[in-house]
């Protein structure tokens, strides 16, 4: 049994329900066609199609020249993106797992993001750096993390992490035009895998053809009034679900979809906090010292009397993430959590 | 043991019956004179205003200051064989390389000195030198240089030309795992690169044979199915003689070389390094490659003393000249230190 998903036959209206995966994979491929620099480099990306469905299909239809299956040698690889976006081609780099940025963070931090800067502007890095992020399926501590606060706090590059399948294909479609690095982190819990538990929301309506979405923006996902929830990825989902189930109860939530973290649509979190006065950040990375603590500095170097109540902060609580459902399902940011802050915010 | 060069005690190569004409003998000493003399001309400014005593942060010049002096005969050697069309990537003491591949003396010295007339306006400093005119570039990181080298090579294999990509490091460099993980990835994709490394002795102040459990790294192609070669004794023709054969096995498609080239660290690791580790630092000087070629030279009749004069002049014209330009050229501004991180 293969885990990777059967392909969808093009539809010819404006727009189809697709997975996640699946409208990240559209637009690699549209970008492919458009642009013969673009190429995709990882592990297991050539006949398994990535590990997590990020390029099922593409070896068929762009073949081994261009959709490429590496050496575990992620330094290697990672920098030969690096030297090949240099020279003018623009690769999609695949790190199978955010968690293994740890054998190659130097090519990544030291080298992608920085020698634009290094140069005074005179050398470009117009890569794509995607990795799969998140928990909740008793992956343990090595390959559950997000550490999207990680990369975000790094200078010289652009982090996105689409929550649902348009932004998956718009935001793949402006990463790979950017002239930028930019990292691409996908939560397996969206991309609507066939063996993982997955949200409704991670199959949803994906315009068809050129679709882009502008790196640096944030999306309203749920207009409220009552209180603003400032999250990314699927925590969005976790958000919306909390949203629905208190509209019963006649409490409005504003649920923010950050999508970029770098740059931050810092105007996005402060319009809708003057309007509820009352703000949950909810970050499936770890607490201390990253998203969280930024979203609410963002207030508050502004102005704290925006603030009508304390801020809450669901995370994982700088803990390694278990590997025991129960035990895991304690630290992620899960919908009660979530629920909880929330009331605890409006004194509910 | 020892785990330096052993004093030379027969002729070097370059007297023996050289198969180089002199037309190239004469301008591999040119490269090597001129690395030399901008060398000097760096360690004259870096020095000039660090008092009193040693403020590394002080000065015209401030920073870490790796200089090259001593390992000219590898910049000389292969960079003969390059064109601008091809890369080089280089390690924190990059200054003879980016010589000898031709980069602008007046950009590079400005990007020394932090002015905004420098080759990154000041932002990247000597270890970090990005020339897209010379496809340049160096790392500061141990090793590090060799990836972006396999993506440079790569981008030229699929705009199926024969440049290729000249990626140097050290000789502490090859117990790094980007150094076996890169020359793998070469070696099965057959990307026209040539990796050297600057086997020099010291790893800061760690001998080669403390560190190293092979006595050449030449060997280690071998893992990779690749040829490796070790060129001895600081020799320049050697160097020029094993660097035609990678080369010109890269440009035919035929795939990857390494080449250990047994060098000499003249000076410190960096400028204000003491060297008391070091045993035989004494004789160090008598091992310096550049009398010794220019004695070979003279010998066979290539050089007199008019042609010497000539290229120590013309040298020397070049090098002040870029460093009255660096010190001529505005400061960045400090209200523009935040631009340049994106695009």
């Amino acid at each position: 049994m293969t885990i990777t998903d059967t392909p969808t036959a093009p539809a010819p209206q404006a727009s189809r329900r697709l997975t996640t995966s699946k409208a990240m994979v559209e637009a690699i491929a549209q970008e492919m066609e458009r642009d013969p620099a673009v190429v995709y480099l990882g592990e297991d990306v050539g006949a398994y199609g990535g590990i997590f469905s990020s390029t099922t299909d593409l070896l068929a239809r762009f073949g081994p020249e261009r959709i490429i299956d590496t050496p575990i040698s992620e330094t290697a690889f990672i920098g030969l993106g690096i030297g090949a976006a240099v020279e003018g081609m623009r690769p999609i780099v695949e790190l199978m797992f955010a968690d293994f940025m740890g054998v190659c963070l130097d090519q990544i931090y030291n080298h992608m993001a920085k020698i634009h800067f290094e140069s005074g502007g005179n050398v470009r890095v117009p890569m794509v750096l995607t990795t799969a992020v998140g928990g909740g399926y008793s992956d343990g501590a090595q390959h559950s993390q997000c550490l999207w606060g990680t990369f975000a706090h790094l200078p010289g590059m652009k982090v996105v992490v689409p929550s649902n399948p348009a932004d998956a294909k718009g935001l793949m479609t402006s990463a790979i035009r950017d002239d930028n690095p930019v990292v691409y982190m996908f939560h397996k819990g969206v991309m609507g895998l066939a063996w993982m538990a997955k949200n409704a929301r991670s199959v949803g309506d994906v315009p068809d053809g050129e679709h882009l979405v502008p790196i640096g923006k944030a999306a309203v996902a749920r207009p409220g009034t009552d209180v603003t929830v400032v999250t990314l990825s699927l925590s969005v989902h976790h958000a919306l679900d909390v949203a629905e189930k208190l509209s019963g109860e006649g409490v409005e939530v504003e649920v923010i979809d950050l999508r970029s973290l770098v740059p931050l649509e810092r105007e996005a979190i402060l319009t809708s906090v003057a309007k509820t006065g009352h703000l949950v950040v909810v970050d499936e990375d770890y607490l201390s010292f990253g998203l969280s603590g930024e979203v609410v500095a963002t207030v508050t170097d502004h102005d704290p009397t925006m603030l009508k109540a304390p801020v809450h902060r669901v995370a994982v609580p700088d803990v390694p993430i278990p590997y025991a459902h129960g035990l895991e399902y304690a630290v992620l940011p899960r919908p009660d959590r979530i629920e909880a802050a929330i009331r605890r915010s409006l004194a509910l | 043991m020892t785990m330096h060069a052993e004093p030379s005690t027969s002729p070097a190569a370059e007297t023996a019956a050289s198969a180089l004409d002199a037309p190239t003998r004469t301008a591999l000493f040119e490269t090597m004179v001129l690395c030399r003399t901008y060398e000097e001309a760096i360690l004259r400014e870096y020095h000039a205003d660090k008092g009193p005593g040693f403020d590394i942060g002080k000065g015209l010049v401030p920073g870490e200051m790796h200089l090259s002096a001593g390992q000219e005969p590898v910049a000389a050697g292969v960079c003969a064989h390059l064109t601008t069309d091809d890369a080089v990537t280089a390690t924190h003491r990059p200054h003879h390389l980016a010589i000898a591949h031709g980069m602008d003396l007046r950009a590079m010295t400005a990007e020394i000195f932090g002015r905004e007339t420098g080759l990154g306006r000041g932002r990247g400093g000597h270890m970090h030198l990005f020339d897209p005119a010379t496809h340049f570039s160096c790392s500061g990181i141990i090793a590090e240089g060799y990836p972006p080298a396999l993506g440079q090579a790569f981008a030229f294999q699929r705009k199926q030309t024969d440049r290729v990509a000249v990626a140097v490091t050290g000789e502490g460099a090859a117990n790094q795992g980007a150094f076996h993980e890169s020359l793998n990835l070469a070696a099965r994709w057959s990307l026209p690169v040539v990796f050297v490394v600057e086997d020099n002795d010291w790893a800061i102040s760690v001998p080669r044979d403390a560190a190293t459990a092979v006595p050449s790294n030449a060997d280690r192609a071998a893992a990779y199915g690749i040829p490796g070669e070790r060129v001895e004794d600081n020799d320049v023709e050697a160097v020029y003689a094993a660097a035609a054969r990678a080369v010109e096995r890269a440009r035919s498609g035929a795939g990857p070389s390494l080449i250990e080239i047994h060098t000499l660290r003249l000076w410190g690791h960096f400028e204000g390094d003491a060297q008391g580790y070091r045993p035989e630092l004494a004789e160090v000087p008598s091992h310096d490659p550049i009398p010794r070629y220019e004695k070979a030279l003279r010998e066979a009749g290539v050089l007199d003393d008019d042609a010497v004069q000539r290229i120590r002049a013309a040298a020397a014209e070049r090098v002040e000249d870029a460093i009255a330009y660096a010190k001529s050229s505005p400061l960045p501004d400090p209200a523009s230190a935040t631009s340049y991180v994106f695009a």
